[in-house]
């Protein structure tokens, strides 16, 4: 059932472009699958992992740095960009949690948080590449096998290939030996560890791969707006993707696409849908979109404590 | 097979092991028996490498593990089980064993392929379901067993792993008299493959099944020795047996 949904999904969003044009929607969806890629990633440790990382926009940011100053040097060429950056969003990873990874608990949300923060506060200063006012750039990467990514229609595609194979990914991985462990650890690491299996290794190879696939979505998110600042690893971006994974659903496959997409559509709604009854009441809600998410994201965790994707699955099992 | 040579543990101020030397033989069930708070539990977790030791060294099958962490012991075949069950509560029983089998066997860096797909691990898991009684109860979900079989699944785990030693922490802690009998019929059928250090305070369990048997009071061993020399032993019947000796 749920792979019949997935596959009308998937067969929805490739005809997407066919039956709408405008430039507007097929931009706001790639941001969606772009947005629902970073969630995804930020799952699989804070999901799977159990991991609770309040630093993933480090990674998002290394990625859309990294990348954006490739082209702003001139090297456009997305097989020599976008590779890079992703290895230089793993090996922050790999950094970051090799240190935060011998904490646990509240610490770790806080020295994920204090890196993210050191990241955020050193691009600023870099003058070179905009610093504080952020990087423009004047194009996407080329590909030089043909595929214009400057068309909207075809970074639409990219980034729905690019989603449909991380999810895809962690679906494999979910299942796989390493899911497994991953998952064990989560449930009880002590006895992970009395089995023995070398939990500190499995977290941080969990990490650095989360580390990797958010570093692959900054690489989109910039190339996306066409310009990076220092707000991509600001650290409410964090929490920006964290409330996208509890909004979806905490350690659900498609948590991280869900949540994104139903976060990024409710801001829209409120902010781009005028409803006038609700503004003649409070004429300025628009510009208060967070609220309206505020108390649906209440609501989720109150009511619906897995998740939108929860909801489904329960009413599968039941 | 296992020797503790002048092995201690303090928490602050407290001495919880203090100066233990104690040998775990070969083909042996060796017990460890001592009033609450003796540090038996704090000694086992420095065996198995949950704690580590402020003193002393750990030997085991020859190899000083005293600073190895503990899935290197794991791996060496020393496993432990726990007091206080401590199983992947949201698994199922078939899973739980399956991951320690898993443990075991190959490198879990594999981020492929499916677990499903490998019938070896889950026949063993199997088999080691039937050897602690739960045939017919892999496909529940662990913390939904009633606590008795939930203490059979935590012996299981540390089954699992293949252990040549294996550490048992009061393995009948709350169990019925029918479910202790199971315990002891399986610590029975083991002791023939794996060497046992068992903490236990079913004493009439403890003299069944050990060869020998080790008295901790006070973070120290006041005494080792034969179930028979240690009822006879007249430190011992004043520090801890005398109650239940009288009872």
């Amino acid at each position: 059932m749920a792979r019949v949904v997935a596959w009308v999904v998937l067969a929805a969003a490739l005809a997407f472009p066919l039956a709408v044009q405008e430039t507007y929607y097929l931009s706001f969806a790639s941001r969606i699958f772009i947005y629902a890629l970073a969630a995804t990633s930020l799952n699989l440790v804070l999901g799977y992992g159990g991991m609770i990382s309040f630093g993933h926009a480090a990674f998002v940011g290394t990625g859309a740095y990294v990348s954006s100053i490739f082209i702003a040097e001139g090297l456009t060429s997305a097989w020599f960009g976008w590779p890079v950056a992703v290895a230089a969003a793993a090996l922050a990873a790999l950094v970051i949690g090799a240190v935060s990874l011998r904490t646990r608990g509240v610490y770790f949300i806080m020295i994920t948080l204090a890196f993210a923060q050191m990241m955020f506060f050193l691009v600023n200063s870099m003058k070179a590449y905009g610093g504080d006012e952020g990087l423009s750039l004047t194009g996407r990467a080329s590909t030089g096998i043909g595929i214009d990514l400057g068309s909207d229609v075809a970074f639409y595609y990219i980034s729905l290939a690019v989603l449909a194979a991380g999810v895809g990914g962690l679906h494999r991985l979910v299942h796989s030996r390493f899911g497994r462990v991953i998952q064990a650890i989560r449930e009880n690491e002590a006895r992970a560890e009395a089995i023995g299996f070398p939990v500190y290794r499995y977290k941080l190879a969990c990490f650095v791969l989360a580390g990797a696939v958010g570093g692959l979505a900054g690489v989109l998110l910039a190339s996306h707006g066409k310009y990076v600042n220092p707000n991509v690893l600001h650290w409410t971006q964090s929490g920006t993707l964290m409330v996208m994974v509890i909004l979806g659903g905490v350690g659900r496959l498609w948590g991280g696409v869900v949540g994104a997409a139903s976060l990024l559509g409710l801001e829209d709604l409120i902010a781009n849908h005028r409803v006038e009854w609700l503004a003649s009441i409070l004429p300025n809600y628009q510009q208060h979109a967070n609220l309206g998410v505020g108390v649906v994201l209440l609501a989720i965790v109150l009511f619906a404590p897995q998740g939108i994707a929860g909801l489904f699955a329960r009413r599968r099992n039941a | 097979m296992l020797e503790l040579r002048s092995v201690s543990k303090r928490f602050g101020g407290v001495v919880a092991t203090d100066d233990v030397t104690l040998e775990v033989k070969r083909g042996e069930v060796h017990a460890l028996i001592g009033p609450n708070g003796a540090g038996k539990t704090t000694l086992i977790a420095q065996v198995a490498g949950d704690l580590g030791s402020d003193r002393g060294t750990i030997v085991f099958e020859g190899a000083d593990v005293t600073h190895a962490p503990q899935h290197q012991r794991v791996r060496a075949g020393l496993a432990r089980s726990y007091q206080i069950t401590s199983i992947f509560g949201r698994f199922s029983v078939l899973d739980n064993l399956a991951l320690a089998v898993q443990a075991r066997s190959g490198s879990s860096f594999s981020f492929w392929a499916p677990v499903a797909g490998e019938a070896a691990l889950f026949e063993e898991a199997r088999a080691i379901a039937a050897e602690i009684g739960l045939s017919g109860r892999e496909s529940e979900i662990a913390a939904t067993l009633a606590h008795g079989e939930q203490r059979a699944l935590e012996v299981g785990l540390a089954l699992a792993t293949r252990p040549r030693l294996v550490l048992l922490d009061e393995p009948m802690a709350g169990m019925g008299p029918e479910e202790s009998q199971r315990v002891i019929t399986l610590v029975e059928r083991i002791r023939a493959q794996v060497a046992v250090l068992l903490v236990e305070h079913d004493m009439d369990a403890v003299f069944r099944l050990a060869d020998r048997v080790s008295v901790l009071v006070s973070g120290r061993v006041i005494a080792t020795g034969t179930p028979a020399a240690i009822r006879a032993h007249a430190e011992v019947k004043r520090a801890y047996l005398g109650e239940s000796a009288a009872a």
